[in-house]
């Protein structure tokens, strides 16, 4: 797609690019604290990415590499999408490769390859606020964050427990901050939080509807909540990857026939996609 | 001996209305108080102020902590307000509703305040909240159950259960029998006297119901029009009321 020089530079104007850096500095500053920001309309739906792409708008260069994943995926509607729109408004290179990218904006998942300090990972995020079901009042919720009150979320954990007889939570599942903060780390699954603490990379949070950004700066410390007795897991489908092998990735599970038959296959496409190159070899790859 | 609760010249003002006007009493250790009077008498505002869920005008509320003896909980931080209000208070409400979590099993009702004075063992939590489920008089079978699945009874005892498993030392109850029938209130009063004396705990309880006072509590303050009126032993009081709008109130009840 070529590059739309009508809309300032990454769509946004440099007032509001500069309004949500400020909110961006912040949450860098407070690491898991929600701040508030003036989130605008994006011309895309509520639930599709608004608060990300606001804040990938805002940190983007225009030497910058784009990559946007979808569920692991490089080829889905929303990265798709995303990612032309930002070759259309800010004329980035863009790319599917994990390690060439320099801003990559994620919905769902955070990639198997290990990142390093040169890049930002921008998450998208439906709901900021982990308390939100168990407490609808916000100025509540607040008020719990800013007195660091969090036996509530145990009680989450504490109703798994006896209603499946394990922590039954697979994604956003909680997590503490510098031993300050209970944050939701966005619907990624659980099987991704031990990446988040001590990433090297850049972690932003954008909530579009909810208008809150938050933030992991590199190496924080990330702990995911649990019980003594019930310690926390990082679970995955238990199979190796169909196409390329790998043992060590979070799968998704693809039926392929009526006849009950199924392929477990990495998520991440990037990641499959190298190892099916560098010659690696699943029992399903034709 | 010093008191429990010691509260001095309590007044809260609704803009020129009057909420409560100048409340002054002390408090011992395993005593329990009862606050009567007509609806819109002042009864629920004060209790409100003292458990700090409101802030009152003027006064003091002074509580003998475990840790630094007597503070001003009027005056003291909002953490440790609220600290105190999961950990020494307890607070019944009227309607259950307004006290359990309706979408959480009896279980993690029970659990929650343990949990929020940071217990992080699941057995140890469950084994508490059944104990107690059992102390209240609820099977233990429904430790998973969802409260909205309880009779209004069993709600109540839900509701007590939960404030009492962190064994606080002081109860502020809003009329706790109110709008149950009157065998289910009378096993409910027999519960909580139980309690009461089994834990040694103080309470401070508002009712319109003058037999859950004779039956609960040791002391007796009639408020009127934001006012007490008139302050006693409760059967002092009730046997031989001094001031006008108490012998009204003790005349009115019908005898069965």
């Amino acid at each position: 797609m070529t590059h739309d020089t009508e809309y300032n530079f990454a769509y946004l104007d440099e007032q509001t690019k500069r309004m949500i850096r400020r909110a961006i500095l912040k949450g860098l500053a407070v690491p898991g604290y929600q701040v508030p920001f003036a989130s605008r309309e994006m011309p895309m739906p509520y639930g599709w990415g608004t608060g990300g792409v606001q804040v990938s708008a805002a940190v983007l260069m225009p030497q910058d590499t784009f990559k946007v994943i979808d569920q692991g995926a490089d080829d889905t509607t929303n990265a798709v999408s995303i990612r032309s729109f930002f070759q259309r408004t800010a004329g980035v290179r863009t790319t599917t490769a994990t390690s060439d990218a320099s801003v990559i904006q994620t919905r769902h998942r955070i990639p198997e390859e290990r990142l390093t300090e040169d890049q930002i990972l921008v998450y998208q995020v439906p709901i900021p606020e982990p308390l939100r079901f168990l407490e609808p009042r916000e100025s509540e919720t607040r008020k719990m964050h800013s007195l660091e009150e969090y036996g509530l979320m145990h009680v989450k954990l504490y109703e798994d427990i006896s209603r499946h007889g394990h922590i039954a939570t697979s994604y956003a599942y909680p997590v503490k901050v510098e031993e300050r903060y209970v944050m939701d780390p966005s619907p990624i699954p659980k099987f991704d939080n031990p990446k988040l603490g001590n990433m090297p990379a850049i972690q932003l949070f954008g909530a579009g509807r909810e208008q809150r950004i938050y933030a992991l700066p590199p190496y924080t410390s990330v702990i995911s909540l649990d019980f003594e007795d019930h310690p926390f897991e990082a679970s995955k489908a238990d199979h190796p990857c169909g196409l390329c092998g790998a043992i060590d990735s979070y799968l998704d599970e693809v039926i392929t026939d009526d006849q009950g038959g199924r392929l477990f296959v990495c998520s991440d496409t990037d990641y499959c996609e190298n190892r099916r190159n560098a010659g690696h070899k699943g029992k399903d790859a034709a | 001996m010093i008191p429990l609760l010691s509260v001095q010249g309590i007044s809260k003002y609704y803009g020129a209305h009057i909420g409560c006007k100048d409340v002054s009493f002390d408090l011992y250790p395993g005593e329990v108080m009862g606050i009567v009077g007509e609806s819109g008498s002042g009864k629920s505002t004060l209790l409100n102020c003292l458990a700090g869920h409101l802030p009152p005008d003027e006064g003091q509320v002074v509580f003998d902590t475990r840790t630094d003896g007597p503070r001003d909980t009027v005056t003291m931080s909002e953490p440790e307000r609220r600290m105190l209000g999961r950990t020494d208070w307890a607070f019944v409400h009227q309607h259950a509703r307004d006290g359990l979590r309706m979408g959480v099993s009896a279980g993690g009702n029970v659990g929650e305040r343990l949990m929020a004075v940071g217990e992080r063992n699941y057995g140890d939590i469950r084994g508490k909240a059944t104990d107690w489920l059992e102390r209240v008089e609820i099977d233990a079978s429904r430790v998973d159950d969802r409260p909205i699945t309880f009779s209004g009874g069993m709600q109540q005892r839900l509701q007590i259960a939960r404030n009492l498993v962190t064994g606080p030392r002081l109860v502020f109850m809003d009329e706790p029998t109110g709008g149950l029938d009157v065998s289910v209130q009378a096993r409910l009063l027999d519960l909580i006297r139980g309690l009461v004396r089994d834990m040694g705990l103080s309470a401070i309880m508002v009712t319109h119901d003058l037999a859950v006072v004779r039956l609960l509590a040791d002391r007796l303050m009639v408020m009127k029009s934001g006012r007490v009126v008139e302050a006693g032993l409760t059967d002092q009081v009730l046997d031989d009321p001094q001031h006008a709008y108490s012998q009204l109130l003790v005349s009115s009840v019908l005898q069965v």
